[in-house]
């Protein structure tokens, strides 16, 4: 055996313990449980984490797009004081957020259940049935929207031709009907009705899914205890539903609140910035306006209230556990 | 409740079901009725306030009188029937839209399973200082909405530190976006997937010697197989689906998304080419809805998993 092949194989041996070393140290749970973690926790930081700081960097500043870094001046809170005492604009896009919210919500929780305990009961057809009910949610938002948009059109609104029909067939004469997305309130009503019917059905499979794992022997002693139709369902459906209504709730709560396509597409904020939301707001200030410091404030009106939903799912979460 | 009763009436189960549910499908579908009739419309017939909108009266009439006659003609019918979906496909950046978001979709959705496969073991089975701490992490990151961060991040992504090189306008500037939000998605799912697996399989291959990586990789993954492919699929049709990063980051028409692109491209300032624009809904809404309806049933047992986990 040649002295280089022996000096080889004494290399491979070294070489194979240092593999096996590496090896070992990747089966210490440890070792292996970062390095596993390091893709994820990579691209949160560098593209949530930072970003999210650079925002409230951006939100203290003056900063434009395409303005030169020269100019670019740290203003403190100004931003947000100029939008809570100078900005119109601004106060009514909070109170559309809130209320586009609260209506959304509670609507498209009552829809929900109700769909949900209408699909339980049936018996054939169900699959077909549930996958019709499922479109709106499933469909990209922004090309069912503007579905939403033609029907609202103001000269060609397939609801005012049949209002305008119904009124002349019943002999009541000529009326043009309402202009949907021309009247501010109309406006944020008509929104608002496309993520009810957008929202409904993540309601109705979440509470389907959790219908289907409350205990039938419950309902059945609550009939043998003489329980109506409805106090079964306020005592047993309910709360058997509640874990699954607290997650969908917020979960619903948060892309509400945070919702950006439906205004974007049906009313670009209008007439005269009656419909924003701080999403639509914010881009018509940063994007169209070029003002990004003054954007990143008004997106970051969301935080608290993001926040707060987030605490309270990860609270809820962690006592359901224990 | 959750049983058909017996003995109750028909009317009662009329009035008590099946209106209700009747109604409730009518509601889902007629949008989607909407964009349908809107897209086999002539031009002059949808901008006709004296016509039955309901009805697309001129293709109707073209089938029926080649019904009558037996006389199948083609391109008489898609002259009167199809005229905006051909113009969409051959005269607008529709296709190109397509090839950019299938592209955009799939490379992110890989990324983001690689990532969301990791740490999700990490998550299910090891454990590790920090674990709950990086658990919490990425299920606070899951909700956090694209529109809290979509200004800042533009400039990130506009000015990445070590790329010296500006991904706007181009497909990789979604592609490093999406992971954001699949990513903690795809962990969440998996990490109650995994759970679901017992732990003796795993610790039946260390036993007879397989490494843990091995055993993560032979055992587990194709044990995980369902989980893994619905939320590859759920992960593909989010970022099929998504519109305000494709809005923002991409300026040049055909690098756009199908959802940014028809919204912003068949809308010329006041001119609306409605045909176009519905037909490119219809088109670009189909292969989502025929994935979530196959799919469905696994993301409802993913996120019940994931509740009750």
């Amino acid at each position: 055996m040649s002295k280089e092949s022996r000096a080889g194989q004494i290399t491979v041996a070294w070489t194979k313990t240092r593999y096996n070393a590496a090896l070992a140290l990747l089966e210490r749970p440890s070792v292996l449980g970062y390095l596993l973690m390091l893709p994820a926790a990579f691209v949160i930081f560098l593209f949530v984490a930072y970003p999210f700081a650079w925002g409230v960097w951006m939100s203290l500043t003056n900063k434009q797009i395409g303005m030169p870094w020269s100019q670019v001046k740290f203003t403190g809170l100004q931003n947000y004081v100029d939008l809570v005492m100078n900005d119109g604009v601004f106060w009514t896009t909070a109170w559309n957020s809130f209320v586009y919210t609260g209506i959304a919500t509670v609507i498209k929780w009552i829809l929900g259940i109700w769909l949900a305990v209408l699909l339980n009961r049936m018996v054939r057809f169900q699959r077909t049935v549930r996958a019709a009910v499922l479109l709106p949610w499933i469909v990209p938002t922004v090309l069912s929207t503007i579905a939403f948009l033609w029907i609202f059109d103001p000269d060609f609104s397939v609801i005012n031709w049949t209002i305008r029909r119904f009124y002349s067939w019943m002999g009541w004469g000529y009326v043009k009907g309402p202009l949907w997305l021309g009247d501010p309130t109309l406006a944020l009503a008509s929104v608002t009705f496309v993520n009810i019917w957008r929202g409904t059905p993540f309601y109705a499979i979440s509470f389907l899914a959790g219908l289907q794992t409350i205990n039938p022997d419950l309902y059945e002693a609550a009939a043998i205890d003489g329980a109506s139709g409805w106090q079964r369902f306020w005592y047993v459906t309910l709360p058997g539903i509640k874990p699954i209504t607290v997650v969908v709730l917020v979960f619903s709560i948060i892309v509400t609140f945070a919702d950006f396509q439906i205004v974007y597409v049906l009313t670009r904020g209008g007439p005269a910035n009656s419909t924003h939301l701080f999403a639509t707001y914010a881009y018509q200030v940063a994007m169209v306006g070029s003002r990004l410091g003054l954007g990143a404030a008004v997106s970051l009106f969301m935080f608290p209230i993001l926040a707060l939903m987030i605490i309270y799912q990860l609270i809820y979460l962690r006592r359901e556990q224990a | 409740m959750t049983q058909l009763q017996v003995g109750e009436s028909f009317a009662k189960r009329l009035v008590a079901y099946h209106l209700p549910l009747f109604f409730f499908v009518l509601f889902a579908l007629f949008p989607f009725y909407w964009m349908f009739v809107t897209s086999i419309k002539s031009t002059h017939e949808t901008y006709n306030r004296d016509v039955n909108p309901y009805v697309p009266v001129t293709c109707v009439a073209a089938i029926a009188e080649q019904a009558r006659s037996l006389n199948f003609n083609g391109s008489a019918l898609a002259e009167n029937c199809l005229y905006h979906w051909r113009t969409l496909l051959r005269d607008t950046l529709f296709i190109r839209w397509l090839e950019n978001t299938l592209l955009v979709a799939i490379v992110s959705t890989l990324i983001s399973l690689f990532a969301g496969i990791t740490s999700a073991y990490a998550l299910a089975r090891l454990r590790f200082r920090g674990a709950d701490t990086f658990g919490v992490l990425i299920f606070v990151t899951y909700l956090v909405p694209p529109t809290l961060l979509f200004i800042p991040l533009s400039d990130v992504i506009g000015d990445l530190p070590f790329l010296h090189k500006n991904l706007l306008n181009s497909p990789w500037a979604l592609i490093v976006a999406y992971p954001t939000f699949l990513i903690p998605f795809c962990t969440w799912l998996l990490t109650g997937y995994f759970r679901t697996i017992p732990k003796e399989l795993e610790e039946a291959a260390m036993i007879d010697g397989a490494t843990r990586i091995q055993a993560m990789v032979r055992i587990i993954l194709p044990l995980a197989l369902p989980g893994l492919l619905s939320a590859g699929m759920f992960a593909f049709t989010l970022s099929a689906n998504e519109f305000l990063y494709a809005l923002i980051f991409i300026y040049d028409a055909p690098n756009k998304t199908v959802p940014v692109g028809v919204v912003s491209e068949l809308i010329k300032g006041d001119v609306f080419y409605w045909g176009e624009l519905m037909s490119g809904a219809l088109l670009g809404s189909v292969p989502v809805a025929l994935i979530y309806s196959f799919f469905v049933e696994h993301y409802v047992a993913g996120m019940t998993g994931a509740i009750k986990g």
